[in-house]
């Protein structure tokens, strides 16, 4: 290996979201996580304090039992950490997978 | 949350009649009938609710194995009935191929986090093969409740 070669930019990126939809990441949220994830390149893993799971697996993604309120770390690591941070953020935090907020709440 | 706590062990089916992904999934909500953990009149309504979930999007997570689930007010705790086939059942599966352990879940409307722990633990033993390997292979209903109970005895598994 070369140091200072750039053939594979290596980007990492991290963010930490909060649950926010009611029913938190059950079945359906997690598909759609892990859909969006696909998209892209990069190697992405979520993070509760116990669990660390691959953000491609659906498996591994209904392990981390999220539910509202819980904060998740989403690391990622590629030549499109950045968007894919930004896109997971986004679904996760303000579109909350297209799912409602806790009754009472806007 | 532990196996225990939500698998109705007289709700286990060990040789699955129906061949089919809907009538599986009415074979397991007649099991937990018969078990009183659902009323007889909602059976049709529950039965119609998990199927509809299902087509919106397949619960066959791959690897022969397939979490039909949904929120229904008939419930006042996550409950599960636990099927086998041992012809395969066709569930749309993400790898497409063939069901043979069908775990089915009910939760209440307004408990979301014990369905996620419920979800959680399911995952986090299907995950190892050699726990799917062991529930594909238990034929009695006594085996199943064995099996389980040993996972939740042993976490690391």
């Amino acid at each position: 290996m070369q140091m200072g070669e750039r053939v594979l930019e290596k980007l990492v990126c991290e963010t930490t979201v909060e649950i926010r939809n009611a029913d938190g990441l059950h079945m359906r949220p997690a598909m759609q996580f892990v859909d969006l994830a696909g998209r892209f390149a990069s190697d992405i893993t979520v993070s509760n304090d116990e669990t660390h799971a691959d953000a491609k697996s659906i498996m591994q993604m209904t392990m981390l039992a999220a539910g509202r309120g819980t904060r998740l770390r989403i690391r990622a690591e590629g030549s499109d950490a950045e968007e894919a941070i930004n896109a997971l953020r986004e679904l996760v935090e303000t579109h909350l997978f297209g799912e409602p907020p806790p009754a009472g709440k806007d | 949350m532990k196996f225990e706590e939500f698998v109705c062990f007289k709700a286990t089916i060990a040789h699955l009649q129906a061949t089919d992904r809907d009538g599986a999934i009415a074979e397991l909500v007649s099991a937990l009938v018969t078990a009183d953990q659902i009323a007889a009149e909602s059976a049709k309504d529950v039965t119609k609710a998990v199927t509809k979930r299902e087509n919106e999007a397949s619960t066959g997570m791959g690897k022969g194995v397939a979490v039909p689930h949904v929120k229904h007010s008939t419930v006042k705790q996550v409950v599960a009935a636990v099927g086998h086939s041992s012809t395969g059942i066709d569930f749309a599966s993400l790898d497409e191929q063939p069901v043979y352990s069908v775990i089915l879940l009910i939760s209440p409307l307004d408990n979301p986090d014990k369905h996620l722990q419920a979800m959680e633990n399911i995952f986090r033993h299907l995950q190892k093969e050699r726990f799917r390997k062991f529930l594909r292979q238990c034929r009695e209903p006594d085996a199943l409740q064995d099996l389980l109970r040993e996972a939740d005895e042993n976490p690391s598994w």
